[in-house]
């Protein structure tokens, strides 16, 4: 999903922080979602592939994916004892993300010196990973089978490539209840403090397990509204909150406000979209007064299209276990 | 516990197919000892050579083993079986799950058509450990096997999927292999002889057959996770994988998708 808003909120008198919170919701919607693991003979070989694959990935409607970086991986947590990073790729619906999985680990894991591949989480569904891109190995590829530490059967094929093999798991796994587009707005006063506010939301955001922000840095600028003036246009500008068109009808944004930045959050749980958003919010208000922070609302399209909606309302309240 | 104990050396070959936790289980004491285990018209009953004690658990000890008790723990599905000494041919055979030992020495065609669990043979095997016998399509299908003394001839012969693990095997060890993985402290003559795909492992071997080629040293992502696997069952064979290795392809003479791994 890329940045989204709907029609301009009222103010409220929510606070957090000292920070105005406006009384609104994100909304978000139910995407298919996988995670893989992918290793290399370095930590620094293992992120050149895992950025590479996660590259043009923001937005699925105009990149077919949403993929980012969710955990870098030691060497006694992947299957191979090399260092890792763990990668999750969202798409509309299951057939769209396997098409993108196939194509990103074929086009960027498989062409990476040293890489391998492995499934990163565990789920209903089974996308079909190493044992499509075997073909690949022309013939030569072989297939096999071994228990992990768990004692699990895992399959792996080894395709002959310059360097030795590609190892790759013969099949992922997609899971069921994956989020999108989860959001927050935050209405800043210059563009480097709001910047630097959107930053550190991102950061906190990026550390819940299961989360990803796939906009550059974490961070969009050009959240879009669904549809636009120009016939055929699917989403444009989100005139409400470009702080160029205020005073115009329809302008959201209040008088002192410069600049608004969006952080967008994909998750293979809703949990995680909610713990995410909670962690970005905290953490960009408490810091904001410094940083010229006016207030932070969410985008949503009204409450009809998508089916998770995250009330800015409850994730003021710290997550369970951390009051105090 | 339930135990078996053998009184004395059985009079004929016997066929412990269906002596198993499970099937014991079922029975009283008295239909137990009623179970026919003879090969002859003879009709050896259980209770003829074994003294029975059954306590309807998943473990059973078979305490005095001898060569001529044939198929032991065949076709086991979940229980343990120990046999203190040693047990004829076809042990394990065909097994699904569960763990079988046998403290002593195995007969030949030991995990023939396993396809779970794990068989151990603290002594030494005979021929077509973890092989196929004749007409099978398979060898070990799966299962794990463990011979921790020496293999005989064509271990792991057809053997389509699982893990052999020998101090040593004789000639043709891992012959004809569809799959799975024979790691060896050493081999005899002509390893991988005829095998399609599958992977050998060995630190000494015979003759090589010529239809095996040299392909180099490689430090494969594969052996990490082969050696992580391995380490888990024996770390001697796993220690292997720790030596400066050459790899073999071959059975040049077929699809050729087999390797031998000669540890230096």
């Amino acid at each position: 999903m890329s940045g989204v808003t709907s029609e301009p909120h009222p103010m409220s008198d929510l606070t957090l922080n000292g920070i105005r919170v406006i009384d609104t919701f994100a909304e978000a919607f139910d995407v298919a979602g996988t995670a893989i693991v992918v290793t290399n003979d370095t930590a620094k070989w293992a992120m050149i592939a895992a950025t590479t694959m996660t590259g043009f990935a923001t937005s699925v409607i105009g990149c077919g994916a949403e993929a980012g970086i969710d955990a870098v991986l030691g060497p006694d947590e992947t299957p191979d004892g090399r260092p890792g990073v763990r990668i999750l790729l969202f798409g509309f619906e299951p057939n769209g993300l396997k098409d993108q999985l196939i194509k990103r680990v074929g086009q960027c894991i498989l062409t990476c010196p040293g890489t391998a591949c492995y499934a990163g989480v565990d789920g209903p569904n089974k996308i079909k990973l190493g044992g499509a891109i075997r073909y690949f190995g022309d013939g030569f590829a072989i297939a096999k089978r071994m228990p992990d530490e768990t004692g699990k059967e895992r399959r792996y094929w080894r395709i002959p490539v310059m360097d030795g093999e590609f190892l790759c798991e013969d099949s992922v796994r997609a899971v069921e209840g994956a989020v999108g587009g989860g959001n927050l707005l935050f209405l800043g006063r210059t563009h480097a403090e709001t910047l630097k506010v959107a930053e550190i939301a991102v950061e906190a955001a990026a550390a819940v397990p299961g989360a990803i922000l796939p906009f550059p840095g974490g961070i969009v600028r050009s959240g879009s509204k669904v549809g636009g003036r120009t016939k055929g246009m699917m989403a444009s500008t989100n005139d409400a909150y470009c702080p160029t068109l205020k005073g115009r009808a329809g302008s959201a944004l209040p008088p002192e406000c410069g600049v608004v930045l969006e952080i967008v959050i994909d998750a293979l749980t809703s949990q995680g979209v909610a713990e995410s958003m909670r962690a970005g919010l905290h953490a960009a208000t408490a810091i904001g007064e410094r940083h010229g922070l006016i207030a932070v609302t969410a985008g949503n399209y009204g409450g009809n299209l998508g089916r998770h909606h995250y009330h800015l309302r409850d994730l003021i309240a710290p997550a369970a276990g951390q009051e105090g | 516990m339930s135990t078996l104990t053998l009184r004395e050396a059985p009079p004929e070959r016997l066929d412990l197919l269906h002596i198993n936790p499970l099937s014991l289980g079922a029975l009283s004491q008295a239909e137990a000892e009623r179970l026919e285990v003879g090969t002859s018209r003879r009709g050896v009953k259980l209770g003829d050579v074994f003294t029975v004690s059954l306590d309807r658990s998943g473990t059973l000890v078979i305490a005095g083993g001898h060569e001529r008790l044939d198929r032991v723990g065949a076709a086991l599905s979940e229980g343990t079986i120990v046999v203190e000494g040693d047990v004829g041919q076809r042990l394990g055979a065909g097994m699904a799950a569960g763990s079988l030992t046998v403290t002593g020495r195995a007969g030949p065609y030991a995990g023939s058509g396993a396809t779970g669990g794990t068989i151990t043979i603290e002594g030494d095997a005979g021929d077509y450990a973890g092989g196929a016998v004749y007409g099978a399509k398979t060898g070990l299908d799966g299962a794990t096997l463990i011979v921790r003394g020496q293999a005989g001839d064509y271990c792991g012969d057809r053997m389509r999927k699982g893990t052999i693990l020998v101090g040593g095997a004789g000639a043709y060890a891992g012959a004809r292999m569809i799959a799975g993985t024979l790691a060896a402290l050493e081999v005899g003559d002509l390893p991988g002889f005829g095998m399609r795909r599958g992977t050998l492992v060995t630190g000494r071997h015979g003759a090589l057959a010529p239809t095996f080629v040299e392909t180099g040293s490689h430090d494969l992502v594969f052996l990490r996770l082969l050696g992580r696997h391995l380490r888990a069952l024996s770390e001697a064979h796993a220690d292997l994988l720790a030596r400066p290795l050459t790899r073999y392809s071959g059975d040049l003479a077929t699809i050729a998708k087999g390797e031998i791994w000669v540890a230096g």
